[in-house]
């Protein structure tokens, strides 16, 4: 990698918040698997797995996934964060890899979300 | 006093309304209030996300319950006219079409995410802690690049200590001062130092702030290293972490390869650059004078301050060391301004703290909340309350090892750092161990004692000789040689190993034990007079028995007595057999009807047990 400007910074980011909101980046999920310590310990690993062999299976190519740090909530790990285009994130928790793949298949293939599973729709405050 | 307040506006400050612009649009709307002369009767209210996160910055007006949608600064003064001058209703930026409603909650009625303001935890769950690009894109590094190039050292200074920032590692010493310090040591060589030697017992915020944003750590010290004119820095970092090391390390890396560590960074001419050295896991090490002498790889131990660290720090050269969550603060206060970060908290305690939420509460986890926020809010509403429903709640300890037990009376405080003070905690890391009716508090300052008995260096006596002391005192009293005059003695040790101890580590190893004495003085009194531990933890003190009017028969506590101790026929009542009980609290835990109560040692009469619990009841009403 150059060696950064501050001109770049404001590039990256510019480029970076395309991305992040899915529209320019031709992408129509993002899933975000959280794995601090808590979320590894609690199992995230295997979530990751079977969401990248859902993925695989689907042969689907629009959909992003990456991985985070503790969403906070340790007592309900793992957590995976789904955002659809143009639809606020939606949190689920307490998963396993059978209710990962069941996440895949009806709330980013189909569209809906699944509610018994979910925790909580939105972002939290940051100011 | 405020006048009589006609609306509110609640704008959204999740993380989608942020990044599109509330801050400006706050600013703005707040503005054109003053000059219209409404800011008095309109209130501004931040809160988490809406869910509308596509259209936003998005803000409801109550009491009429308008919702507006992509607000920008300039159609404010038009919004402002229109609803508030006007009285009716700006139509441009209504929201129209109503969206299908799922029955997922949002964040705002979830009391566990309604509460929080992220700061520190900004980025937490939405960025991948090992692209740098990610953090960028979240206004990353802007802070270090207006610090490098448009702030002279005292304007960095200047800031810091306006926004009233204190140490969030545990003594609150403000920031701004500690940097003011060592800016004015004069040396050929400073250091800037963070402490990631996280130790207290369930504190885990610091390890979650590496592993999650570890480049909020790494800009805060560059930041700081401009301030204080340093151009080496280390990262102690507890090698049990090594997830932490592992992200931060990669971070630092790419940090050396885009030129923000090292030479000329950013083209402003400051040099800096870092390196983690990992700590071997002493509880003392978290002490900044042992802290260094760690690093220059001797034995970590303290020693004497003065000289301060500010003076004569690491290598003898001028050092500042901060906590982890301390330098992640660094960068918003830098990118928004002093008077920005005291809009949250408290005159004296500004800002935001994170808390690590453990024990006996529902939501075990990480929280950001604003200083100041009752103590109850943070247990009740965002921990969920009680694991288990039927519990009481008891007690919080605070503070970890130096900390205290902040009991149920004094629950309605707010969390800042002179009020916790007060109650003989302290706010400290930010570990919070909820336990509920089921602790022996005696038990629960022995944890404490153990602890830091086990981990005092040993280079003072009064705290390698007098932590040891008054922890075989509190062995005796859990185990039923207790005597009378104990309480005082060990008040009596406590207070002159507070006033003789060389470091932290010892002037607060008995604060558990003075906080538990001081609330929970009829605990530590019927172990020692009545050979009574009426949680049943200590198993010397206590005896089971089943009331027969209360059990129903079950039989529950029958199948899981490890030693048969128990007898009743299915649909009878109970007993147990107290010669074969060894007192494993499995049938109390099992009991779903309460029917099993918790006598002193030795009771065998069950009639005796109920007139004393009917006594214990009499003196407590």
């Amino acid at each position: 990698m150059a060696r950064l400007t501050i001109e770049d910074l404001k590039k990256i980011k510019e480029k970076q918040k395309s991305t992040f909101s899915l529209r320019e980046g031709g992408y129509r999920a993002k899933i975000t698997v959280h794995m601090g310590t808590c979320g590894i310990a609690a199992g995230a690993r295997e979530i990751m797995s079977a969401l990248l062999d859902e993925i695989a299976l689907a042969k689907v190519e629009d959909v992003i996934t990456t991985t985070s740090g503790c969403a906070g909530l340790c007592a309900r790990e793992p957590m995976a964060t789904v955002e659809i285009l143009n639809r606020p994130p939606v949190k689920y928790g307490d998963l396993t890899a059978d209710k990962m793949k069941e996440i895949f298949r009806e709330h980013i293939l189909g569209g809906n979300p699944v509610e018994k599973y979910a925790l909580a729709v939105g972002s939290e405050t940051t100011y | 006093m405020e006048g009589k307040i006609r609306a509110n506006l609640l704008m959204c400050a999740g993380t989608g309304c942020v990044a599109s612009g509330t801050p400006k649009v706050k600013a703005a709307l707040q503005e054109e209030l003053q000059k219209r002369g409404l800011a008095d009767e309109i209130k501004i209210v931040l809160t988490g996300c809406n869910g509308f996160c596509a259209e936003g910055p998005v803000m409801l007006v109550y009491p009429e319950g308008i919702f507006y949608q992509k607000l920008t600064v300039d159609e404010i003064p038009k919004l402002v006219e229109e609803h508030f001058l006007k009285g009716r209703p700006y139509e441009k930026l209504m929201f129209r079409e109503p969206e299908k409603k799922t029955a997922i909650p949002t964040m705002n009625e979830i009391p566990f995410f309604k509460h929080q303001v992220l700061r520190v935890l900004r980025n937490k769950g939405l960025i991948d802690p090992e692209n740098m690009d990610e953090y960028i894109a979240r206004d990353g590094y802007l802070a270090a690049a207006k610090a490098l190039t448009e702030m002279t050292q005292a304007d960095i200074i200047k800031t810091v200590k306006d926004s009233g920032l204190r140490g969030r590692g545990g003594a609150g010493f403000p920031t701004g001062m500690k940097w003011e310090f060592a800016s004015k040591s004069v040396a050929d060589q400073k250091y800037m130092l963070c402490n990631g030697d996280e130790g207290d017992p369930g504190a885990f915020m610091d390890r979650s702030v590496m592993e999650a944003d570890p480049h909020s750590v790494i800009e805060g010290m560059i930041i700081g290293a401009k301030a204080i004119g340093a151009s080496k820095g280390v990262i102690y970092v507890r090698a049990e972490y090594p997830l932490a090391v592992k992200r931060l390390q990669l971070a630092i890396d790419k940090c050396r390869e885009a030129g923000l560590l090292g030479e000329n960074i950013l083209d402003s001419g400051f040099t800096f650059d870092l390196e983690i050295y990992l700590g071997a896991g002493a509880f003392v090490c978290g002490e900044e004078t042992a802290l260094m002498r760690s690093i220059e790889g001797k034995r970590g131990m303290p020693r004497p301050r003065p000289p301060f660290p500010a003076h004569k720090g690491l290598w003898d050269k001028p050092s500042v060391l901060n906590n982890v969550e301390t330098l992640a603060q660094i960068a918003p206060v830098i990118l928004h301004g002093a008077e920005w970060y005291k809009t949250l908290g408290t005159e004296k305690s500004t800002g935001t703290k994170v808390f690590a939420l453990t024990g006996d509460i529902k939501n075990v986890g990480l929280v950001e909340v604003p200083m100041g926020i009752p103590l109850r809010t943070i247990i009740y509403d965002i921990g969920g309350g009680m694991k288990n429903k039927k519990k009481k709640f008891k007690s919080v300890q605070m503070g970890g090892p130096s900390g205290g037990c902040i009991p149920e009376i004094l629950i309605d405080i707010p969390v800042t750092y002179e009020d916790v003070v007060k109650t003989g905690a302290i706010m400290g890391s930010g570990g919070m161990v909820v336990m509920d009716e089921d602790t022996c508090m005696v038990s629960t300052s022995k944890f404490f004692l153990e602890f830091t008995a086990d981990e005092s260096c040993g280079k003072c006596t009064p705290c390698r000789v007098g932590t040891r002391v008054m922890l075989d005192m509190l062995t005796d009293i859990t185990e039923g040689r207790g005597k009378d005059g104990d309480i005082e003695t060990l008040q009596d040790l406590s207070r002159d190993i507070i006033s003789t101890s060389l470091c932290g580590l010892g002037q607060t190893a008995p604060n558990p034990v003075l906080s538990t004495i001081r609330y929970f003085r009829d605990e530590y009194e019927s172990h020692i007079k009545d050979n009574w531990c009426k949680a049943g933890i200590c198993r010397k003190l206590c005896s089971f028995h089943i009331f027969e009017d209360l059990c129903k028969g079950c039989g529950a506590c029958l199948r899981g007595c490890p030693q048969q101790a128990i007898a009743g026929e299915k649909k009878q009542p109970h007993r147990i057999i107290q010669e074969l009980c060894i007192q494993c609290r499995s049938c109390y835990d099992t009991c779903k009807f309460g029917a099993i109560k918790i006598g002193p040692a030795g009771c065998k009469d069950i009639k005796a047990m109920r007139e004393l619990l009917e006594k214990v009841k009499e003196v407590k009403g």
